[in-house]
């Protein structure tokens, strides 16, 4: 079976006002900078969008969010960029912050077909206003409901034609997760191989839950916080 | 005197044992790392998702896919590994950790902890702080002791928006060692020339002081 598809914007068919769409990455790190950028070209709006973080104001999710296309995120840690702020604060943007555990447990639940499951993290916080919580062992828990979207896009190292894939450090983060719970998921990759060239020992992402891939081009991959040995 | 971020991170660094999986706060936490003995192996938890991270790179090993929570680039060391951030959390969530470190803007004698947000001006997020206090089986928390203004960050109750409930076990200060107990803060050491009078006053939550309170060893 082949799925690959020529390029971001034969990727994005079907993208629609008001989906549900998770992206991967975490900060700038394994970001599907190719989708983004031609999700941020296209018309599409009102989208609620899960991802750790949205990006900074000239790169990543922020581009989309400077077009005022997402008018929701689900996220644990946002802010890098002076607009996200701006739409928050004047109620432009709603902004839903979960624990970011409990926010990979929720992808990956909704990927794996279980539709809620407890967890000890933000119990006793806001983050447990209006949620079930339960005693299991002597500790109180929350109960979180699984996370699914109409697309998933994930940017992964290498894959293949059957939509294997496999990532680079610690560029995997929630990537792997989100694969599995769109229901389409698009995977962008930096290098693009025949079915048979991946040693099948080594898929991070096995090719089921992917349903169209490309090489992606021209990565920028910039480093938020640039740290080096002194 | 009054101990400084580097000392707090040293005295901390005595907490770690031979063999222990720890995961580094942001800020005073990560400094941890570069004091700890000797002779002991520690592999450090960066919860985007990699064990064994190393020391910052150089211009020449820098790559933008291998960065730590904090976002900041990063080496790995023999025998890391990386995976993604739900297996990250099924290490912390699962107790596999042994001891995580992180920073407070408060402090309860009951041991809940204000981290994350100060309603008007920091609004950022939690990131992986409330998994991580919720599950950790030994959590120390860096701070210091009081604000800028002077006023005690060790209290009675958290006045800010809670990270966690009943989850801190240790507090390095700039000024103490200090356990949570059942009763309130337990003194167990004071920085050197801080006397018992300058702690308890600097402690709005009930202080237990029991017998003579040696100074922290530098």
């Amino acid at each position: 079976m082949n799925k690959t598809v020529k390029n971001a914007k034969e990727a994005i068919e079907g993208f629609k006002d008001n989906m549900t769409v998770m992206f991967g990455g975490f900060g700038l790190c394994g970001i599907p900078e190719n989708t983004i950028l031609e999700l941020s070209k296209a018309k599409v709006k009102g989208l609620v969008c899960i991802s750790n973080n949205c990006g900074v104001d000239d790169f990543g999710l922020g581009l989309m969010l400077n077009n005022h296309q997402i008018r929701k995120m689900v996220s644990s840690y946002v802010g890098e960029n002076a607009e996200f702020e701006r739409q928050m604060l004047s109620g432009e943007l709603e902004v839903e912050l979960l624990p970011q555990g409990s926010l990979a447990e929720k992808i990956r639940a909704g990927g794996a077909g279980i539709p809620a499951f407890y967890v000890p993290a933000g119990y006793g916080t806001e983050v447990g206003i209006g949620k079930e919580s339960r005693e299991f062992n002597g500790k109180m828990h929350l109960l979180e409901h699984a996370l699914t979207a109409d697309f998933a896009v994930v940017k992964a190292w290498k894959g293949d034609t059957a939509g294997n894939l496999i990532y680079k450090y610690t560029a995997n983060n929630f990537n792997n997760m989100m694969a599995m719970a769109g229901k389409i998921t698009i995977a962008e990759v930096e290098e693009l191989v025949p079915v048979g060239e991946l040693d099948p020992n080594f898929i991070h992402t096995p090719g089921i839950f992917v349903q169209r891939i490309f090489q992606g081009e021209n990565y920028i991959k910039r480093i938020e916080q640039l740290t080096l040995s002194k | 005197m009054a101990l400084d971020k580097n000392q707090i991170a040293m005295r901390i660094a005595r907490e770690i044992k031979d063999g222990n999986y720890v995961n580094l706060g942001i800020g005073i936490p990560t400094l941890v790392a570069n004091f700890i003995p000797e002779g002991i192996i520690v592999t450090l938890q960066s919860e985007n998702g990699m064990l064994g991270m190393g020391p910052f790179p150089t211009m020449e090993t820098v790559d933008a896919d291998l960065i730590n929570a904090g976002k900041q680039t990063i080496t790995y060391l023999p025998g890391a590994s990386f995976f993604d951030s739900a297996t990250s959390f099924a290490m912390i969530r699962g107790g596999h950790v042994d001891v995580t470190i992180l920073g407070a803007f408060e402090v309860s004698e009951k041991g809940d902890i204000a981290s994350w947000k100060v309603p008007g001006k920091l609004i950022k997020g939690m990131g992986g702080a409330m998994d991580l206090v919720a599950s950790a089986k030994n959590i120390i928390v860096a701070m210091q002791h009081t604000n800028k203004e002077g006023q005690s960050k060790l209290l009675k109750e958290c006045t800010l928006p809670l990270t966690g409930v009943g989850c801190v076990k240790r507090i390095v200060s700039d000024l103490a060692v200090l356990d949570v107990t059942e009763k309130g803060f337990k003194l167990l050491e004071r920085a050197p020339g801080v006397t018992v009078e300058q702690i308890q006053k600097a402690t709005e939550g009930t202080l237990i002081v029991e017998g003579d309170i040696p100074e922290i060893q530098f």
